[in-house]
């Protein structure tokens, strides 16, 4: 790995050690925002050098960072488009009648195994395979074509020209190698590629099928929480991810607030947990909001494997895998919204989904807001903090700085009001390099690039 | 009794009243509840978690769904106008002969 930089030693949100720096923005400026433009994935592969988007018009776009120049030994190499191809396309259910959405939920890489890079990307009922292949050499000198491509004469043939490779410029092609669909009858809320680098996992609102990358034409249910009768539907699923290196462990997040470990190697059929994570609730802090905010909207194991973490609607959590009763962390992402859940209820922001995610070490978490803040939680130094994405901080190089939201009645200089945030900017799709300090964070139709400083 | 029965009463209301005072969740629930008094009490019931399940309007059927969605198309897209092609009934035209299909789906502007 000659070249990537090791993940510094405190990479952290609050301390004053990291200064966070922007360093790129992707996507149109206007105010205007086509619903097709709306971001709804992003995702680093495991290298970090290809970075993923998804969007609701069912289009990926996926940028690769450029090598260090020697120009500028300290200068991490910028994130430029290498491919961009249509996933998925909308699609009617006849016997429903209802619309198959684009949108791509949830993108996932596989691991690199060859030349060529794999990814997954699903919308609502299908999964398709995407192989991403670079070709920079191409055939010249047929026999029988020009070289347009139309075959010459035949009587005109009189010797065996043998065609050689020569360079061409790069061409990055992207093609589905397997779809994987009419499997899921709820919507896939959840895609994860299992340690063993030949299953993955799809998880929809009652069920979770598992898959083998080579095999479409069937799948294995291994959660059904489908109750015989609907009437009686309580809770759905919310998200699943599989253990990072124990392949037969993973984990599914349901809309009360439960988290639950299964192993595949108990049964076939995963309905009796191995473990279920459940903070206790104060009954007498129950209010019609209780549930809803409870819901868990992510689930992601630390690295390490040690530890997962979970998003409801106000709080981060962490949980140590060994410890089912409660969380061994808890961060508070915006808890001034407690007091504004009616309108939040009101105008759907309620059941907004924020998703969350690890830094490569697993010491500093990181998740997004309203008014396009977002928030990182240093578990090391107990430090948090808040940024903002937007295009006045978008200075090349320029640090960011730290935002504070008044929460009183007296608003201090710099301080943005509860009252004058603006709920329609939500930051839900945010992302991590896997080795390094530079997060992806996604605003409505724009994707940030942000770097931490190096001196 | 009576007056340990009423004693009590007031308890539970100090109990609310301070519930609400302790408590901006309550405060919000009570706000809801005064807005719209035919809310259910159960907000994680099945009827809600089942229209959570069904996303998205229903169409009557294939046609009215391709019907809403020409109209949502001439709506973003201005017309492109057709390309004329050069093949005529003169020669039979090969595959390299014919123009590329046009794609009509737009590029992403992230990919700009």
């Amino acid at each position: 790995m000659a070249g990537k930089r090791k993940l510094s030693e405190r990479p952290g949100g609050g301390s004053s050690d990291v200064q966070w720096c922007f360093s790129q923005v992707k996507g149109a400026m206007d105010d205007d925002v086509a619903e097709a433009d709306i971001i709804s994935t992003v995702e680093f592969n495991h290298t970090g050098e290809l970075l993923a988007t998804g969007d609701k018009g069912g289009r990926v776009v996926i940028f690769q960072q450029e090598p260090e120049s020697k120009n500028q030994p300290q200068c991490r190499g910028e994130y430029n488009v290498y491919s961009t191809f249509q996933s998925h396309e909308p699609e009617f259910d006849y016997l429903k009648s209802l619309e198959i959405e684009e949108k791509i939920n949830k993108i996932r890489w596989l691991p690199q195994k060859n030349a060529a890079q794999f990814l997954l990307s699903t919308n609502d009922k299908t999964i398709k395979l995407w192989k991403i292949s670079e070709r920079d050499k191409r055939p010249e000198g047929y026999n029988l074509k020009e070289e347009d491509g139309r075959y010459r004469d035949p009587n005109s043939v009189t010797t065996l020209r043998v065609p050689v490779l020569r360079p061409m410029d790069l061409m990055v092609e992207a093609s589905p190698r397997r779809v994987f669909a009419n499997a899921h009858t709820y919507h896939i809320n959840s895609i994860s590629v299992n340690s063993d680098h030949e299953t993955y996992l799809s998880a929809d609102d009652l069920r979770i099928n598992l898959w083998h990358l080579e095999i479409t034409d069937r799948s294995f249910n291994i959660v059904d929480i489908k109750p015989a009768n609907m009437e009686e539907l309580t809770e759905v699923i919310t998200a699943a991810e599989f253990h990072p290196d124990q392949c037969n462990t993973f984990v599914y997040s349901s809309s009360k607030g439960t988290i639950r470990l299964c192993d595949m190697r108990a049964s076939a059929l995963c309905d009796q947990h191995a473990k279920m994570f459940e903070e206790p609730e104060d009954p007498n802090n129950r209010s019609f909001f209780s549930e809803i905010i409870s819901s868990i909207s992510d689930v992601k194991f630390s690295h390490s494997g040690r530890y997962m973490m979970t998003r409801d609607y106000l709080s981060v959590k962490i949980w140590d895998l060994n410890m089912e009763t409660r969380p061994v962390e808890t961060y508070q992402v915006h808890e001034y919204l407690r007091s504004k859940l009616c309108s939040l209820y009101e105008n759907d922001c309620i059941f907004d989904k924020f998703e969350c995610c690890w830094n490569g070490n697993d010491s500093v978490v990181m998740t997004g807001s309203y008014n396009n803040f977002f928030r990182m939680f240093d578990r090391d130094y107990r430090q948090d903090v808040t940024f903002e994405a937007s295009r006045e901080n978008s200075k090349p190089r320029s640090v960011l700085k730290p935002r504070k939201i008044s929460t009183g009645g007296k608003r201090k200089k710099d301080e943005i009001s509860v009252d004058s945030l603006d709920f329609n900017k939500k930051i839900l799709h945010t992302a991590w390099h896997p080795l390094d300090n530079i997060i992806a964070v996604a605003t409505t139709n724009n994707l940030y690039i942000f770097q931490d400083k190096l001196n | 009794m009576s007056e340990q029965g009423e004693e009590m009463r007031t308890l539970e209301e100090q109990q609310e009243m301070e519930d609400k005072v302790i408590s901006p969740e309550k405060a919000e629930e009570a706000k809801l509840k005064a807005r719209y008094p035919h809310l259910g009490a159960k907000p994680g019931g099945s009827d809600f978690l089942r229209k959570r399940l069904q996303k998205g309007p229903k169409y009557f059927d294939s046609g009215d769904y391709n019907m809403a969605k020409a109209k949502m198309k001439n709506k973003q897209l201005p017309s492109a106008p057709t390309e004329k092609t050069e093949i005529t009934g003169d020669h039979i035209p090969t595959p390299q002969d014919l123009p590329q299909r046009k794609t009509s789906i737009v590029a992403s502007k992230l990919a700009v």
